[in-house]
């Protein structure tokens, strides 16, 4: 393949226009995905469970895998993975060491009964494959609807508990001599996440699910600590990400996911350089009184 | 006047090693009531007793004439330094806002009446001129004036703190505890001040709790801190000097015999 044919396949505007009104779907299922993954992983950051994410998403596609393998619906089947991992390690992991081995060690297994299931799956191939790398292109309205439906909730139950949740993220020993019941909101968060794994899992594939619930939180906190400002720029780095990178594939040949992780990716450069160069000019919000 | 914190027959054990027992204890609104004693003697694990997050041997414990359960409403607290990781992402104003409404549920819509209440926390403490630097890149010393602006927020009834002054120069000592002494007689909060070192405040303590040895003496500091009864307390030969308006405690046994117990004590009270 010489280089002209290779940026054919990964860029290509031809028929934009007509190719555009037949993925609205997977626009609206992007921006829906956006919005949540910016939102909850500003919570997966500051209660540092970037590699429980990656755990979880483990498990979730075990699940999707046995589901294509019986012939039920896939998403299901991820959502009961990643909810049944998200509660066991909200169950199990007290403390942050204990917590990373048993990430550790459900991390391979979910993998691997992942990959025994599919080999056992004598489907299409992309099913398959669509599980690893996200396969939003084949969006329909019903699911749309399901989707977007699924998000809502989890974001009406982020808000109701995102006061206390926030406090028992940052400063957990505080939190609990003010009576903030911080157990219960770490398993109900965890609930929370293994949902939105699930969700995500569908437009970018259990691989590349940090690049929609970590990057675009680490990214806006290399730049502000304010937690609204926080929350507000996590939310448009993520949508612009997934609907950037569903615009951006329409033409190619590729699936979607190496588009919204390499602009996820981009993204978080930008904001670490402008947060270094920041550190470095010593503008950290001081009011400097002269004597 | 009800007793806002209140112990009967309060006994504390790690396995077989008494930190104290039969302790009856009774802490009034705006009293300012001193836990001292030596490394290990249980005064973390007491302020641990009051905030719920440790079972008592045996006894009843009541906060605010209830039970106590973990947590409560009614506390401040203003726990040992930890200093707050670099790139926490919280701000000065951030962590004091916890202070405000962090147990609320939903997410903040009064913001302007919160933020008022922030700025009124933040120049109490002397602190607005970092209001919105990152915690974590604050001094000791500036995050500790934080953590009492935090545990003032909501007026509260009791004030529970654990060696508030630890890293803090004199300086800074004086203007923490001139503050925690303010709340707790204009403003009538139950004071408990946990520390190692009684003169910083000597001259704000009503009474003290002095723990040692798995045993324990309560009195206000003219009762307590006497050659007597601090060599009663150690066992040993303990000579307790009064020097202008200081108190200066001579022989005490050396802390490094008492290492093992420490080690025990500490992994003790850190489950």
């Amino acid at each position: 393949m010489d280089l002209d044919s290779l940026l054919q396949s990964v860029f290509n505007f031809e028929n934009y226009g007509e190719l555009l009104v037949l993925v609205q779907n997977s626009l609206w299922a992007g921006a829906v995905l956006g919005l949540l993954g910016g939102l909850v992983g500003t919570f997966v950051m500051k209660r540092d469970l970037a590699f429980a994410v990656h755990g979880i998403s483990e498990l979730s596609f075990a699940g999707a895998a046995f589901a294509l393998l019986i012939g039920t619906d896939v998403v299901f089947g991820s959502l009961v993975g990643s909810v049944a991992a998200a509660l066991l390690l909200g169950l199990m992991g007290v403390r942050a060491r204990d917590k990373n081995s048993i990430i550790g060690v459900i991390m391979p297994f979910g993998l691997g009964l992942g990959i025994l299931f599919l080999s056992l799956y004598e489907g299409r191939a992309a099913n398959k494959f669509g599980l690893l790398t996200g396969q939003i292109v084949s969006v329909d309205t019903v699911q749309l609807q399901v989707l977007a439906g699924t998000a809502v909730a989890v974001m009406a139950a982020l808000c109701v508990i995102w006061r206390p949740l926030s406090f028992a993220s940052v400063d957990p020993e505080l939190a609990e001599a003010r009576g903030v019941p911080v157990r219960s909101l770490a398993l109900v968060f965890m609930v929370l996440l293994g949902v939105s794994v699930a969700l995500s899992i569908q437009i970018v594939g259990a691989l590349l699910v940090l690049a929609l619930l970590i990057t675009p939180a680490a990214a806006a906190l290399r730049v502000t600590s304010s937690p609204r400002l926080v929350v507000l720029l996590s939310v448009v780095f993520a949508v612009s990400a997934t609907v950037g990178g569903i615009l951006l594939a329409l033409g190619g040949r590729i699936p979607i996911s190496p588009y919204v992780t390499t602009l996820s990716f981009l993204i978080y450069v930008v904001c670490r350089v402008i947060g270094s160069v920041r550190a470095r000019r010593g503008l950290n919000g001081r009011v400097m009184r002269t004597a | 006047m009800n007793p806002v914190i209140s112990l009967k027959q309060a006994s504390l054990k790690f396995g077989r090693r008494a930190l104290w027992e039969d302790l009856n204890l009774d802490i009034n609104p705006g009293e300012f009531f001193a836990v001292l004693g030596p490394n290990g003697s249980g005064k973390t694990s007491f302020l641990k007793v009051l905030l719920g997050l440790q079972e008592l041997h045996s006894g009843h414990v009541s906060l605010g004439g209830h039970p106590v359960e973990r947590g409560s409403r009614l506390i401040g607290y203003i726990p040992q330094q930890k200093p707050f990781l670099p790139d926490t992402p919280m701000r000065a104003r951030d962590l004091v806002g916890l202070g405000v409404d962090g147990h609320r549920w939903g997410i903040r819509l009064g913001t302007a009446k919160a933020n008022r209440r922030i700025d009124e926390l933040l120049d109490l403490v002397g602190a607005s001129d970092y209001a919105k630097v990152p915690v974590g890149q604050l001094s000791g010393g500036e995050q500790q004036r934080l953590r009492v602006a935090q545990a003032l927020a909501t007026d509260p009834k009791v004030l529970l703190c654990d060696e508030p002054l630890l890293s803090l120069d004199l300086h800074h000592q004086q203007a923490v505890s001139a503050l925690i002494n303010k709340q707790c007689h204009d403003r009538k909060s139950a004071v408990v001040f946990v520390t190692h070192e009684i003169n910083p405040i000597i001259d704000y303590v009503d009474r003290i709790l002095y723990l040692a040895g798995g045993r324990f003496s309560v009195g206000t500091p003219h009762e307590v801190m006497t050659t007597e009864v601090l060599s009663d307390l150690y066992d040993s030969n303990v000579e307790v000097i009064h020097a202008n308006g200081r108190i200066v405690v001579v022989g005490l046994p050396d802390a490094t015999t008492h290492h093992h117990d420490d080690a025990h004590a500490a992994a003790g009270e850190g489950s």
